[in-house]
């Protein structure tokens, strides 16, 4: 690989350093657009064109049978309807679990940066900690406790332990962002006789549209990514569209058709990619934020 | 009283929801699960104390020790993998390049995607009868071998491989944010001496990004220890046990294979792990802060 670095002061025209920079953003923009290239190409082919090998090769014609199959008809062991079950799950899943956790983390940003009851700083404490911890050590006994109120392997459970477990983040990060807000705006209002949720939903929550934005964003990409909880806690009628996709590529039973199983993964990146690329700055944003608590 | 308390109310209130899943989902299953992992517990919790007896079994077990050594393996590799080629590729982008953007849209894209979606690309991709291999050697080279998905050797690479596909991003984020925040005084300095654009970078960028680095490679090592979605989908821990993983095989044994004491054990000691992760960055972060708060 060429040196991404050139030598001496700032090129001024196109130099041996300057092409040697290019050289190495080009081979590295190729080395990550090539699997999604792969993807696409591979799923416009047949079985046919697929077993000769030529895994980059262009679709001799275009074929979107496979994408009509891994909507509707593909199989996961016996059953074969497709990833579009999978696909209304996590709508259903994922929407009601993001609307959630982005108001109750933005009273918890807004309470423990603005009000700070009592133990607001163990609170905030244990969640960073236990946004740390592995999720194997909560499951046994949050699947045995759903069971027992009725909620385990149904979409309300599956969206409450999505709530749950994504306050750490959505916490953290509107905690951060009403941080900035001067407090004198808050002191102001309680002069004036405004109480806590008045505060919140006339003069907070607006301010924060920005914040709630790209915190949506990211919770959205992470419950609709999900794969490990989903698997434990949605029960076998309301799947993620993660877990089936793996169901579908990783069944053992029959041919594998693998034009049918990269549509399939396309299908199942589709939302996450198009909230990416639409929004693209505001989700920089939210990585950003989200990665600088250390 | 304090008149503060009062007004407090309406916040202590709507924080309460917080409080019980703090303490009651995070603290009261954990503490749970630890007990359980002192038991004989099977397919259901027994109140039978067995001791360390669990730890003992899941330290004698081949498959636990091969899962150690192979998160081991492929976190290193992965964390600093994501690391270098992030960096590399800030300090590319941080040149003032044409397509800058397009450039980034390109390098993050794939920190999008799912782990699923991840693992199942590049077992296409790898697959030795249809995919990189097979081009290759259609191309005339007949010896050509890249089958690391089903090399018992190689299997932990292809997910390293996958997994600083993913991650690389994330740093160059994080990396060209904290270049951009870098005076260009220091700039100038520096090319007035005449040093070297790569040792401007080596020996004055890199040191001052580095609780910027330290942050993001600590944020990919808390999700090495976690590491299971990509297995399950490109390996599914074959070929052998070549790419078992530790939150794997607490899911297999709690799940699968009804063994929750061992499950528990495991469970305990990956938390554990976390903690011996986590604790000397705090601690350094928290020295760092110290004299500068004093000051």
């Amino acid at each position: 690989m060429a040196s991404p670095h050139p030598n001496g002061p700032r090129p001024a025209r196109l130099t041996a350093g300057s092409i040697g920079l290019y050289a190495f953003l080009v081979v590295a923009a190729l080395f990550f657009l090539l699997p999604l290239y792969t993807m696409v190409v591979t799923s416009l082919k047949t079985m046919d064109e697929i077993r000769l090998g030529q895994i980059f090769a262009l679709p001799a014609t275009l074929d979107f049978s496979a994408w009509a199959t891994a909507w509707s008809g593909a199989c996961m062991g016996t059953v074969c309807v497709g990833i579009r079950a999978g696909f209304w799950n996590s709508v259903a899943i994922t929407v009601p679990s993001v609307a959630l956790s982005v108001f109750i983390g933005a009273i918890n940003g807004y309470a423990l940066s603005l009000w700070r009851p009592r133990g607001s700083s163990l609170l905030f404490g244990l969640l960073m900690a236990g946004g740390l911890i592995p999720y194997q050590i909560f499951l046994y006994p949050m699947v045995r406790a759903m069971a027992n109120i009725n909620l385990y392997n149904s979409v309300p459970g599956i969206v409450l332990v999505h709530v749950i477990f994504g306050l750490p983040l959505v916490t953290l990060l509107f905690r951060n962002y009403f941080v900035s807000v001067p407090e004198e705006l808050c002191k102001a209002a309680r002069v004036d006789g405004a109480g806590f949720w008045r505060i919140f939903f006339e003069i907070m929550l607006p301010m924060a549209v920005p914040m709630v934005v790209v915190v949506s964003m990211l919770q959205f990409t992470g419950i609709w990514n999900d794969f490990l909880l989903g698997l434990v806690f949605a029960g076998r009628d309301n799947l993620p569209m993660t877990v089936q996709l793996n169901n579908i590529v990783n069944t053992t039973m029959g041919e594998r058709t693998y034009n049918v199983n990269m549509a399939a993964t396309i299908l199942t990146a589709l939302v996450p990619l198009a909230i990416y690329f639409l929004s693209g700055r505001w989700f920089v944003r939210g990585i950003a934020a989200g990665a600088v608590k250390g | 009283m304090h008149p503060k308390r009062k007004r407090n109310l309406a916040a202590t209130v709507a924080l309460l929801p917080t409080w019980f899943a703090a303490i009651v989902v995070y603290i009261g299953t954990m503490v749970w699960s630890i007990r359980l992992s002192f038991t004989d517990s099977t397919l259901f919790p027994s109140s039978n104390y067995v001791g360390f007896a669990q730890y003992a079994k899941l330290f004698s077990s081949s498959k636990w020790i091969a899962s150690l050594q192979n998160v081991l393996v492929f976190g290193v590799l992965y964390v600093a993998g994501c690391l270098a080629l992030g960096f590399l590729l800030a300090a590319a982008l941080d040149r003032k390049v044409r397509f800058e953007s397009a450039f980034r849209t390109i390098f993050l894209y794939p920190y999008a995607m799912s782990f699923v979606v991840t693992g199942l690309i590049w077992q296409w991709m790898l697959n030795p009868t249809f995919g990189i291999q097979a081009s290759i050697r259609s191309l005339g080279w007949e010896s050509f071998v890249f089958d690391w998905v089903v090399n018992r050797d190689m299997a932990i690479y292809a997910l390293v491989l996958a997994g600083v596909w993913q991650g690389a991003g994330l740093v160059m984020v994080i990396a060209l944010a904290g270049m951009r925040g870098i005076e260009g005084e220091q700039w100038k300095a520096a090319q007035i001496d005449g040093i070297p654009v790569w040792r401007i970078y080596v020996s004055i960028i890199l040191p001052q990004l580095g609780p910027a680095l330290a942050a993001a490679g600590m944020l990919l090592a808390m999700g090495v220890i976690k590491t299971y979605d990509i297995v399950v989908a490109m390996t599914n821990g074959g070929p052998g046990s070549s790419t078992e993983v530790p939150a794997k095989f607490i899911m297999d044994n709690l799940f699968g294979r009804q063994n929750l004491g061992l499950a528990t054990a495991g469970a305990t000691v990956l938390v554990l792990g976390v903690i011996a992760a986590v604790a000397p960055f705090r601690y350094a972060m928290h020295m760092r802060n110290r004299p500068r708060g004093a000051a």
